[in-house]
């Protein structure tokens, strides 16, 4: 009975601690809380972060996670929207333009002014040494699938795939990413060779001046060459150029947040897209002189030796000094070994 | 049907990582790969949210639209999914995502970076349903058994809602008029081009 009384008056105490102010607060608020009004009067978001006004100073909303994998901290990353829309609305209209383009100009050309002839003896110069025609062909045929490959990546979804069905298309893709990221290395070899082995041929000069004056072969009538003329000088710095930055960037995508960024991805995709559609066209152009558009110059790196009238007519400064080479060096006999 | 959404109450979220744990245990999701993850927004600094965020299985998703062998396609509760036999794991899809959803496992190993993984809204994937390949390539298929994703449903706090878009944009309307603020439906405009107005 005492017991169940005091039991009683702890609770009355408690009641009224917790019911005192209660309703005290009640009394001083003096109008009745409403929805959307917070109990504490304090605004919790005042200084809450929000994405609208982040968004106002940065591009990226960029927070910490406690997860390893760090890169996760990028909450929303907007930027994948013009990624988007140039990878879909502008990149197979610029890769079919720029390609199309190409071989219409060409067939147009070849329409019109027909192949360009050459006059023929029955002696032969060596042109291309076995490294040369090695390295040639080596990047040529890693080239091809390079390109094949790539431009799977963008009009193979959109050509092949309806042909295809889905499952035989992945499958096909597959192989040719694989193909695309494995050749890329003798590729890119393949190019550093080039440059090591031509790069003293293809330092411009005055010749290529009066040569690109004269329109090369284009216009008609043979202007002087060393062993290379202005437009394949363009060609080679091209392929330099072009085949060292699909090199970096393509370096750059196949190893993530390596050298770049997810911005820089973006960027770097952008650019090999780019670049591999102007390669493409530029060594069609290539493959053009090199076959169809001049006649005997295949033979140059099928071969590796040429018809001296041939050379004479295109590389009339090259013939000269490879026979004044030849000359001096009949005149000195055999060359001294080394000591 | 119902349009599947993810939204994150980001003045509820007490960043326990349980909705991460919880995705990574359910699928059995691979080394590397967190399907879901929690952000801390001015960590340590007045102001702090923590946000919850994995694939929000965006409108018109740019991962889709990049994709070069059209591996993925939207269920009719609006799920972006993806079928890994068709998948080259180019990373396209990872360049275009507004919210770092695509992940490759053994990502960086030379010239082969496996098939894309991510958040499959506990939905599997092309496979039949409940199949040991759909299992093992995507995780469980929760929405198949009437289940929404383990995720949400195992927040503690009720921070991470998921459900038909409509009805999750209703509660948490509710709530910030209840409680007087709200710091907004993070990601909303951009995977939906629409946010929670109030």
């Amino acid at each position: 009975m005492r017991s169940g009384l005091k039991l009683l008056s702890t609770l009355l105490v408690a009641v009224t601690l917790v019911a005192g102010p209660v309703a005290v607060g009640v009394a001083l608020a003096q109008e009745p809380m409403q929805a959307g009004q917070n109990p504490t009067g304090q605004d919790p978001t005042a200084d809450a972060v929000n994405e609208e006004l982040l968004f106002k100073h940065e591009s990226t909303i960029r927070g910490v996670v406690s997860i390893p994998d760090k890169r996760a901290g990028n909450l929303i990353q907007p930027q994948g929207r013009e990624y988007r829309a140039f990878h879909e609305r502008w990149l197979p209209w610029i890769a079919a333009v720029v390609i199309l383009g190409m071989i219409v100009v060409l067939a147009a050309f070849l329409l019109i002014k027909g192949r360009m002839k050459s006059p023929r003896s029955a002696e032969k110069i060596k042109r291309y040494n076995v490294l040369e025609r090695f390295t040639h062909w080596m990047t040529a045929a890693c080239f091809i699938v390079l390109a094949l490959s790539g431009l799977n990546y963008i009009f193979g979804k959109r050509l092949l795939m309806p042909l295809i069905g889905p499952d035989a298309f992945g499958t096909a893709s597959q192989l040719a990413k694989y193909s695309h990221v494995y050749l890329a290395w003798p590729f890119m070899l393949g190019i550093l060779l080039m440059l090591a082995l031509w790069v003293k041929d293809n330092i411009p000069n005055r010749v290529d001046w009066a040569w690109l004056k004269a329109g090369g072969g284009v216009l008609g009538g043979h202007a002087h060459a060393g062993r290379f003329n202005a437009g394949q000088k363009v060609i080679f710095w091209m392929v330099i150029g072009f085949g060292l930055a699909m090199g970096f960037t393509g370096i750059a995508l196949l190893f993530p947040f390596t050298l770049a960024g997810i911005h820089g991805m973006q960027l770097m995709q952008v650019v090999h897209a780019s670049i591999g559609a102007l390669f493409i066209a530029g060594i069609i152009l290539h493959i053009y002189t090199g076959t169809v558009g001049i006649e005997g110059s295949f033979a140059a790196m099928g071969k590796g030796e040429v018809d001296l009238a041939w050379a004479r007519a295109h590389h009339d400064l090259w013939v000269e000094e490879q026979q004044a080479k030849a000359a001096g060096g009949a005149h000195l006999g055999h060359p001294q070994p080394a000591e | 049907m119902a349009r599947m959404k993810f939204l994150c109450d980001a003045d509820r979220c007490i960043e326990c990582n349980a909705c991460v744990t919880a995705c990574k245990n359910e699928h059995e999701v691979p080394w590397g790969i967190n399907r879901r993850r929690v952000v801390t927004l001015n960590d340590g600094r007045p102001g702090e949210r923590s946000v919850s965020m994995a694939c929000m299985h965006c409108t018109d998703a740019p991962c889709a639209a990049v994709c070069p062998v059209n591996c993925f396609y939207t269920t009719a509760d609006a799920v972006v999914l993806h079928s890994k036999d068709i998948c080259i794991g180019c990373g396209y899809c990872f360049y275009a995502c507004p919210f770092g959803a695509p992940q490759y496992p053994r990502i960086g190993n030379f010239g082969s970076r496996g098939k894309m993984d991510k958040c499959t809204y506990c939905t599997g994937g092309p496979e039949p349903d409940f199949s040991v390949a759909e299992y093992e390539k995507y995780g469980s298929n929760r929405l198949a058994e009437g289940k929404l994703p383990l995720c949400a449903e195992m927040c503690s706090t009720k921070s991470l809602l998921a459900g038909d878009g409509e009805m999750i944009a209703a509660i948490y309307k509710q709530r910030v008029i209840k409680r007087g603020y709200g710091s907004g439906a993070w990601g909303w405009k951009t995977a939906y081009r629409e946010t929670v107005t109030i």
